[in-house]
Formats: structure tokens, sequence, C-alpha cells
């Protein structure tokens, strides 16, 4: 397909899709939104925006795989390593310190890397044993995937770079078993997470948490629906709990920002300190 | 040169490079006088795990200030933005920038294509874009779509640049208004600044 795609395309798209699946992509950032509807079409060789809502008319079950590839699964273990050395000598600390233990919701967790991050940082600071943690995508094929943790070994070695970065002081590749050119997690490792589907346009708070991880998850939102999902983040953090968004987004401009303070500018860690 | 260029209603200029391309741009940023109406988009390749350095390094000699965009800040005229590291950068509707994690495009993120193509959309004819040096062909199909939406077209010589590439690439896919050594490009601009002083 050539031409661009129309806004008034994406609009009866979006109905379409909120009509008969109970999904909510209306309010998703226009700019990327488009490119991913673009990306199936063109990956489907389908003639038009028509043509895939007939699609959907036709073949319901293809929903799930268009879920699966609107939302945008790029993600590295220990990503912004300086953010990860933050959590490590700061954050957890002073949780651990206070409560004795520690929650920890992965909102937006594609194919699991920053939950494996978090679990071996846990772990070497001894107090894996003390932690719940949650971790949540939209798609579900993309969390059978993170279940799964398995790596291939061209990205291992980002992973590995980044975790030298964070200053690991461990051999990194010994947290995995090696099988066939694939990196698997060991299981003792994530044990403690569990992995659901969850959408956090539709979805309503289901628990509290010392922690929230929502990194670069709300940069596919317009600004309407950014206020929606921080209300219900805000919702889902004990007082005093920890919020951390990705590096380059922001609170400034959402009608609650006054309920948080900034705890570390420069890695996007907020707290929550008012109901 | 064509007057026809020099009018004071553009929106903004996106401006791309790679290899080679530090050099000039630092130059061009350090040319412009600091009251430049036009917002400029740098979209640069620049290594993903290093988020320091790159702006200080650009701004040592430019008289206007060079920020890293937020996720959907407003678009100011006379401000310098750069597409941060591991981050693509985009042009909103309603003059806003977002960025975004999609998957690298040409081997690159930030992408010059996905900058110059969102701009392309947004601004249409009202848009100036410059590809610089670079040693591969991101960026052309984004002088394409500019070119294709009214908007003028610039490259760096192909002739002055270290990794001709990049510019020789736009000109294959897409028609090129000036090609143009990097002094002169800042002439052009420098040109047009005085269209807006009128």
């Amino acid at each position: 397909m050539q031409r661009d795609i129309e806004i008034a395309e994406l609009r009866r798209l979006t109905q379409y899709i909120d009509d008969n699946f109970d999904y909510d992509f209306k309010n998703y950032a226009m700019s990327s939104f488009t490119r991913r509807v673009r990306r199936v079409i063109e990956l489907y060789k389908f003639t038009s925006v028509e043509a895939l809502i007939k699609k959907f008319k036709n073949d319901p079950a293809f929903f799930q795989e268009f879920v699966s590839e609107i939302t945008v699964n790029v993600t590295e273990m220990f990503r912004d390593p300086t953010f990860w050395s933050s959590l490590r000598d700061e954050i957890i600390p002073e949780v651990i310190k206070e409560h004795r233990k520690i929650s920890i919701w992965h909102a937006g967790c594609s194919s699991g890397e920053e939950v494996i991050s978090m679990c071996i940082l846990l772990k070497e600071l001894n107090c894996l044993e003390s932690a719940t943690i949650v971790a949540t995508d939209i798609d579900q094929s993309i969390i059978n995937k993170a279940k799964k943790a398995s790596f291939s070994s061209k990205n291992m070695e980002l992973n590995k770079q980044n975790y030298e970065r964070y200053g690991g002081k461990h051999d990194f590749l010994s947290y995995f078993v090696e099988d066939n050119g694939f990196f698997y997690i060991k299981p003792e490792l994530i044990e403690r997470v569990s992995f659901r589907v969850q959408d956090l346009v539709k979805g309503n708070p289901f628990s509290k948490f010392d922690l929230i991880l929502c990194r670069n998850v709300m940069i596919y939102f317009n600004q309407t629906l950014q206020n929606e999902v921080l209300k219900k983040l805000h919702g889902s953090l004990f007082k005093y709990g920890n919020l951390a968004i990705g590096s380059k987004e922001s609170l400034i401009w959402c009608d609650i920002a006054n309920k948080f303070v900034v705890v570390n500018n420069e890695e996007k860690i907020y707290k929550k300190i008012k109901d | 040169m064509k007057s026809s260029f020099f009018h004071n209603k553009y929106k903004g200029i996106v401006i791309g490079g790679s290899a080679g391309s530090f050099k000039p741009i630092t130059k061009l940023l350090a040319d412009l006088p600091k009251d430049f109406p036009i917002p400029i988009f740098l979209c640069l390749h620049r290594l993903k795990h290093v988020r320091h350095g790159f702006i200080e390094a650009l701004s040592i000699k430019s008289s206007k200030p060079i920020f890293e965009p937020l996720d959907k800040e407003l678009v100011r005229p006379g401000m310098v933005y750069l597409a941060p590291a591991n981050y693509h950068l985009c042009i909103e509707l309603g003059n806003t920038v977002s960025l975004s994690t999609e998957g690298l495009i040409n081997n690159s993120r930030p992408a010059i294509d996905l900058t110059f193509k969102t701009a392309a959309y947004v601004y249409k004819e009202k848009l100036i874009g410059i590809l610089f040096s670079g040693a591969n062909k991101d960026g052309a199909l984004g002088m394409k779509a500019i070119k294709d939406k009214g908007g003028v077209t610039i490259i760096q010589d192909p002739e002055e640049s270290m990794m001709n590439t990049m510019p020789q690439s736009a000109k294959q896919v897409t028609e090129i208004d000036f090609c143009l050594e990097a002094e002169k490009i800042t002439n052009f601009l420098l040109d047009l600044y005085k269209a807006y002083q009128k």
C-alpha cells in the first residue's frame, strides 16, 4: 500500500476493534500506531485498512496475531545500565530496609528482559526471596515467550555488555543454561514471577506495589491515555512507592504529576507522595 | 539561487547525518544566529549506549540551546532538538515530538528516514530536509518523502562529504533542490534568516 493511511480509516479500524474485541487503541499515539498498522498491512499483503477490517470479520482469531504485531517488543536486559544501578544502590535497598520485603510490577513486560534483569539484580542483593513480582503484557504470545525465557546468542552479547556497564560482578552467562544456540534463564531465578495478560488501557488496578516499572510503554499512547494510565499506576502503588518510566518520558504534563516527586530525574524514577 | 525558496513560512528543518557529519553540523550550528527562528531537528547516528557527551560536544560552539526532547514535548520556535540515543524521533500532528523504541531501521535507531518522513507528513511544503555525509543510505527515503510532500531537499555535495553514500543515495531516489558544500548550506540558512527578519 503506497498512499498514506488516513485518519478516518484509522478511526474506523479502532472503532471496529473496540466494538468487537474489547481492546481500545483509539488513544494510541497517532504516528507510531499508524506505522504499526501499515506494517501489518504490508506483512499480510492487505490492500487497505478496509481489507484488514474485513479479515477480522471473516477470521476473528486473526485479531490476536494483530495484537502481537501492533505492539512494540524491542527490549534489552539492563537497558540503560545506570537506571539499574540506581535501583540496586538506592531504590530497592530503601524499600527492603523499611519493609523487609518488596512487591514489583513490570507493566508492559514484553518478552521479559527487564523481568530477568530484576531477578538477577535481586539475587545479587540477596533479596530475591523477599520479592513478589508480577509481569504483565497486553499480548498473550509475548507473555508465553517471556515465560519460556530463552534468548538467542546474538542478543546475549548486548545483554552481557549492558550487565557489565551496570557494574555486575558475576559471570553473567552463569545465570543461563545454553542449549543449541539459545540461552535459557535458570528456572529458580524466575520462579517467583507471576506472568499474566493484562491490558493497561482496559484493565483496572489489581494489587498494590512498592515499585512499578513501566518503561517506554506510555510513549505509544497519546496524552489523554497517558493521563488515564498514570492514574491506574498511581492507584497501584503504595504511598511512597516508586514508579520508573523510560529515560525520555516525563510526568510533567500529566494531571496528577503533583502526586509524585522526582527521586532521580536522570533515570526518571518517581515516588508517590499523595493518595 | 531561486528566490522562491526564500520565504518565512517554514515550520521546521530536519538535518540528518552519520560518519563525517559531526564536524560540518557543529560548524553549521555555530554559525546560526541565536534567534534563528525555525525549529531544527537533528537526527544523527550515534552510539546507543552513550547517553551523555554528545549534546555537550555539539553545543560547545553553538549559540543556540540544543535539547534531547522528552516524549510528547511541544515544539517551540528557535529550538534545536537532537534525537536521543537509542530512540527514534518523530514529529507529530499538533506540533509535538514523540519518541519510539520500535526496531532498527536501516540498522539505525534513531533512524533519519523516520524523523524525515514524520516531519514531511506534518509540515509538508513548509519543511527543509538537509542530509550530510554518511556511510549508509538512511535518510534517502526520508528525503523522497519530503520532496513528495513539496518540501525543500538539500544535500551536502558528495564531492565534499567525507562519506558520500548518504547524500548520493538521496540523489538516486529523489529530486534534490540544492547540492551544496557545507559552508553554502549555512549561507542558505542565513539568507533564509534574513527573510524572517523582514
